[in-house]
C-alpha cells in the first residue's frame, strides 16, 4: 500500500533528515509513526502526501512512485489520500458542512452525494448538527473532529495523521483511535505521527520509530 | 461520544475507496463548480464594498477616458465627414483690385488651360454673405467699410488626386500682381485629414495604455486577493484540488472587475456626453451646422464591455500563473 524503499531526504544548507529509511504498510494496516521531535516524522509524513520529494529512495503509494511527480499529477494522488493535521487546516470563513466538503468538490462530485458523504462523515466523528456552524465557534477538540471527517469523507485508501490526538483529552484520544481502527477493517491504511506513548501503548498498534533520521523501529 | 456504527463505508468494498463519479454527474458538478466560482468571487469582492468600489473606479475612470477620446476623434472626424472633398481655389485679389479689373481676371484665368470654370464674388457679394450665415451682422454693420476682398473661386479640371496641377496653378494665380492669395481649400481638408490621422494614431495609443493599465490594476488586484487567500489555496491543494480548480475563482474576480468596470465607464461618458450635449448643440447651431453628438453604439459598448471583461481574465491568469507556482504548501 504504501512502501518507503531505502528513502533518504536531505533539506539544502540543513543536514540529512531522513537515512535510509524504509518500511511497508499493508492495505488495511495501522502504524504509529514516532520519535522525538527533529526525528523526522513530519518528514515522513511530508514525503507520503508529495508535499515534498525525497532526495534518494522510492515511496510507492499502490505501486505508483510518488516521489518524482509532475505537479499536475499530485492533485490526483492527494486524492487517494486523507490528511490530518495538529493545527487542523480548516477555512476559518466557510461552515463545517463546506470544510468537509472540500476534497469532494474539488473531485468534481455532484451535490447529492457531497450532502450524502458529508453528513455520513460528520455523523462519524459525532459532529451531525453542527454543519452550519463556523470553525472558530467550536472546541479545539470539535475542529480536530471537522478535519478527522475531511479526512475521510472521500472514502480514501490512506490516511496520514500529523499528531491528531494533540488538543484532545486522553477520553477523546482513545475513541478518535477507535475510530481509526474500524477504517482499517474496511481496508484504508492509516500512519498516525505521535509522541503520546500512553496512547501508542494503549493501542498496540504496529509503532515504526525515528532517531535522527533513521530507523529504529519498524 | 464517537458513533460505533460506520455504515456508509461498507457499500464500498474491500478498500473503502469511493466510486468515481460518472461523466454525467462529473458534467453537472463541473457547472455547478463554474456557477459556484461565478458567484462567490461576485460575493467575495462586495465584502469589502470600500476597496471593491474604488478598484471598479480607477478602471472605469481609465476606460472612460480612453472611451472618451475614441469619441472625441470620432465626432470630430463627422464634423469634417460632411464638408465635401474639392480641389476648388480660392484667389483672394488685393483690395486696391477694382471690380471691372476683377472681372477682366476673371476672363483671362478661364482661358488657363487647366481651369475648368471661374466664378467672382465681389466684396460686397461676400460682405452680405458674411452677414447672413455668421451671425455677426450688428458687427460687421458697424464696420465703416467692407473688410472682406473680391475673391475668384477657381474650379480646375485636374482631378483630386492631382497635388502636382493643383500646386501648379497656386503658383501660377499667386505670381499674378493683383492677387493677394491662393489657398485651395483641398490643402487644408488634407491637413485636416492628416491631423485626423495623428488624432486617431493617439487613440489607438491611449487605448492601449489605458488597457495595460487596467491589466496591470487588475493583475495588481488579483495578486492582493491570492495573498489574503494563501492559506485557503494551501489547503485547497493539500485536499486534491488542481490548478485549474484553484485559478477559476480568481478568473472569475478577473472578470466581475473587468466587467463591471466596463458598465460604469459606459454610464460615465454617457452622463459626460449628456452634459456635454446641449452646449454643443448651442454651438453647432451657430454655424448652422446639423451636428448630432454620437454616443457609444452597440458594437462600440459591446467590445468595450468584452475587451475589458477579456482584459480582466487576463490580468488574473498572467498573475497566478508566475505566483500560483511559487504557493505550495510546506
Amino acid at each position: 500500500m504504501l512502501k518507503f524503499e531505502h528513502v533518504s531526504k536531505r533539506y539544502e544548507g540543513g543536514g540529512d533528515a531522513l537515512l535510509d529509511v524504509s518500511f511497508h504498510l499493508q492495505p488495511g494496516e495501522m502504524a504509529f509513526l514516532t520519535g522525538h521531535s527533529g526525528a523526522g516524522k513530519s518528514t515522513v509524513l511530508k514525503l507520503a502526501a508529495a508535499i515534498e520529494q525525497s532526495s534518494h529512495g522510492q515511496i510507492k503509494l499502490e505501486g505508483q512512485s510518488i516521489n518524482k511527480l509532475a505537479d499536475s499529477k499530485i492533485p490526483y494522488i492527494r486524492r487517494k489520500m486523507g490528511l490530518i493535521f495538529q493545527d487542523y487546516k480548516l477555512l476559518q470563513d466557510r461552515t463545517v458542512f463546506d470544510n468537509v466538503a472540500l476534497p469532494m468538490v474539488v473531485a468534481g462530485y455532484s451535490y447529492q452525494d457531497i450532502a450524502k458523504r458529508v453528513r455520513a462523515a460528520l455523523d462519524k466523528v459525532a459532529l451531525s448538527g453542527k454543519e452550519q456552524k463556523y470553525p472558530h465557534a467550536l472546541s479545539g477538540g470539535e475542529q480536530q473532529r471537522v478535519g478527522i471527517a475531511r479526512a475521510v469523507v472521500n472514502k480514501p485508501a490512506l490516511i496520514l495523521a500529523d499528531e491528531p490526538t494533540g488538543n484532545l483529552d486522553p477520553e477523546l484520544s482513545t475513541e478518535i483511535m477507535r475510530l481509526f481502527t474500524q477504517f482499517t477493517q474496511l481496508g484504508v491504511t492509516i500512519l498516525v505521527a505521535t509522541h503520546d506513548i500512553d496512547l501508542i501503548n494503549r493501542m498496540e498498534q504496529r509503532v515504526i520509530k525515528l532517531h535522527r533520521g533513521r530507523l529504529v523501529k519498524g | 461520544m464517537l458513533k460505533d456504527n460506520i455504515p456508509q463505508h461498507k457499500k464500498t468494498g474491500a478498500h473503502g475507496v469511493m466510486v468515481q463519479p460518472d461523466f454525467k454527474s462529473k458534467f453537472h458538478a463541473y457547472l455547478d463548480t463554474h456557477a459556484h466560482a461565478l458567484f462567490s468571487s461576485l460575493g467575495r469582492l462586495t465584502r469589502t464594498p470600500a476597496a471593491f468600489m474604488m478598484t471598479i473606479l480607477v478602471l472605469a475612470i481609465s476606460m472612460a477616458l480612453s472611451s472618451s477620446f475614441y469619441l472625441m476623434v470620432k465626432n470630430f472626424q463627422q464634423l469634417t465627414g460632411n464638408i465635401e472633398a474639392t480641389n476648388q481655389i480660392s484667389v483672394f485679389l488685393k483690395p486696391t483690385v477694382t471690380p471691372a479689373k476683377a472681372l477682366t481676371l476673371q476672363e483671362q484665368i478661364k482661358l488657363d488651360a487647366l481651369v475648368e470654370s471661374v466664378q467672382l464674388i465681389t466684396a460686397e457679394q461676400a460682405l452680405a454673405e458674411f452677414k447672413a450665415n455668421s451671425g455677426y451682422a450688428e458687427a460687421v454693420n458697424a464696420l465703416e467699410q467692407n473688410p472682406l476682398p473680391a475673391v475668384l473661386l477657381v474650379l480646375p479640371k485636374n482631378s483630386l488626386e492631382d497635388e502636382e496641377g493643383l500646386k501648379t496653378l497656386l503658383g501660377r494665380f499667386e505670381k499674378m500682381p493683383d492677387v493677394e492669395l491662393a489657398k485651395s481649400e483641398l490643402q487644408w481638408i488634407n491637413r485636416l485629414r492628416a491631423i485626423i490621422a495623428v488624432a486617431k494614431r493617439l487613440v489607438l495609443l491611449f487605448n492601449l495604455l489605458f488597457s495595460f493599465a487596467v491589466l496591470l490594476i487588475i493583475g495588481n488586484t488579483i495578486r492582493l486577493e491570492l495573498q489574503s487567500r494563501r492559506e485557503e489555496v494551501l489547503i485547497t491543494q493539500l485536499v486534491g484540488a488542481t490548478h485549474a480548480f484553484i485559478r477559476r475563482p480568481f478568473l472569475y474576480t478577473g472578470f466581475w472587475l473587468g466587467f463591471l468596470a466596463s458598465v460604469t465607464a459606459w454610464f460615465i461618458v454617457t452622463v459626460v456626453l449628456l452634459f456635454l450635449r446641449s452646449p454643443i448643440q448651442q454651438l453647432s447651431e451657430q454655424y448652422s451646422g446639423q451636428f448630432n453628438l454620437a454616443f457609444l453604439d452597440y458594437t462600440e459598448t459591446l467590445t468595450l464591455i468584452g475587451v475589458t471583461s477579456l482584459l480582466g481574465v487576463l490580468g488574473a491568469w498572467w498573475v497566478l500563473g508566475s505566483h500560483l507556482q511559487a504557493l505550495k504548501p510546506d
